[in-house]
């Protein structure tokens, strides 16, 4: 499990690689919200272009930083969603909550 | 209905064989030729089961989690079993956004993800004695 970051525009890239699960949530909570932490950026943007798998574990994790980050008056989106993520999101209704935009360029642009 | 093939598989309630145990199932009905989304959906599904066997079944002590999976026709059943804490109120644990666990941030929607990626779901729980969750699909015709 690795978390890579980047830092755009006082928004944080936040990039996963490889499966969220109940195995992998807690290091990948962990590494998140140290970054938010030490960086405290205004709108966090979920990079999911290496996740292939995920399941509510998964949800638990990003509803869990979109609440941190809107409690501060900011904004969470995804970019770069795989199918099968893409269902999960569906169903737990990530919908109206966090945006999926089409690259990353316009996920920085939007939020 | 005939069983044409069948499986069993018992491991410790560690965190680290919820990988494992989708990635055996996976690979147990990949002779039925599903679809990559169909395969998908079932990995999930089995991993929501062995991750409440684990999490709320043993509540992260060590237990055996118990998998046999059978494949009829094009059909598959996968009976996820711990011998944990068991389920009070089924109908309650069922509901979506239910979790006896928030404070570790579940969201409550295991059973809902079963339910919409499988056909069917039967919960068969005994407070004290553990939980048997039995998930069945069958994969469009080829
Ligand atoms: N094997 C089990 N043994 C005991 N209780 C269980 C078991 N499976 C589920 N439950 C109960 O049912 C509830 C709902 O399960 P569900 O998977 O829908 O949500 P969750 O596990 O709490 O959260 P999430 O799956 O979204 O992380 C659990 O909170 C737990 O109380
Ligand atoms: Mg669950």
């Amino acid at each position: 499990m690795n978390v890579g970051f980047d830092f755009i525009n006082n928004k944080l890239l936040i990039r996963i690689d490889g499966d969220i699960d109940h195995h992998t949530c807690d290091e990948i909570r962990s590494r998140i919200d140290n970054e938010i932490m030490r960086r405290n950026p205004k709108n966090i943007i979920f990079d999911m272009k290496n996740v292939n798998f995920m399941d509510s574990s998964g949800i638990g994790v990003i509803i869990g930083r979109y609440k941190l980050i809107i409690d501060k008056g900011g904004l969470a989106a995804m970019i770069n969603v795989k199918p099968p993520i893409k269902r999960v999101y569906d169903i737990c209704g990530l919908k109206k909550i966090i945006p999926i935009y089409e690259n990353e360029n316009q996920a920085i642009q939007k939020i | 209905m005939r069983i044409d093939n069948e499986m069993k598989l018992e491991f410790l309630s560690k965190s680290q064989n919820e990988s494992f145990a989708r990635s055996v199932v996976a690979a147990f009905i990949a002779q039925l030729d599903p679809t990559i989304d169909e395969l998908a959906d079932v990995k999930t599904a089995v991993s929501e089961a062995v991750t409440n066997a684990i999490i709320h079944g043993y509540e992260c002590q060590n237990g055996h989690v118990t998998i046999v999976s059978k494949i009829m026709g094009r059909t598959v059943e996968i009976e996820i079993k711990d011998y944990g804490k068991g389920i009070e109120n089924i109908d309650l644990a069922r509901q979506p956004l239910y979790t006896s666990k928030p404070e570790l941030e579940r969201s409550g929607m295991g059973f809902t993800v079963m339910e919409t990626f499988m056909d069917n779901v039967e919960v068969d729980s005994q407070p004290g004695m553990g939980t048997t969750i039995r998930l069945i699909k069958t994969f469009k015709s080829m």
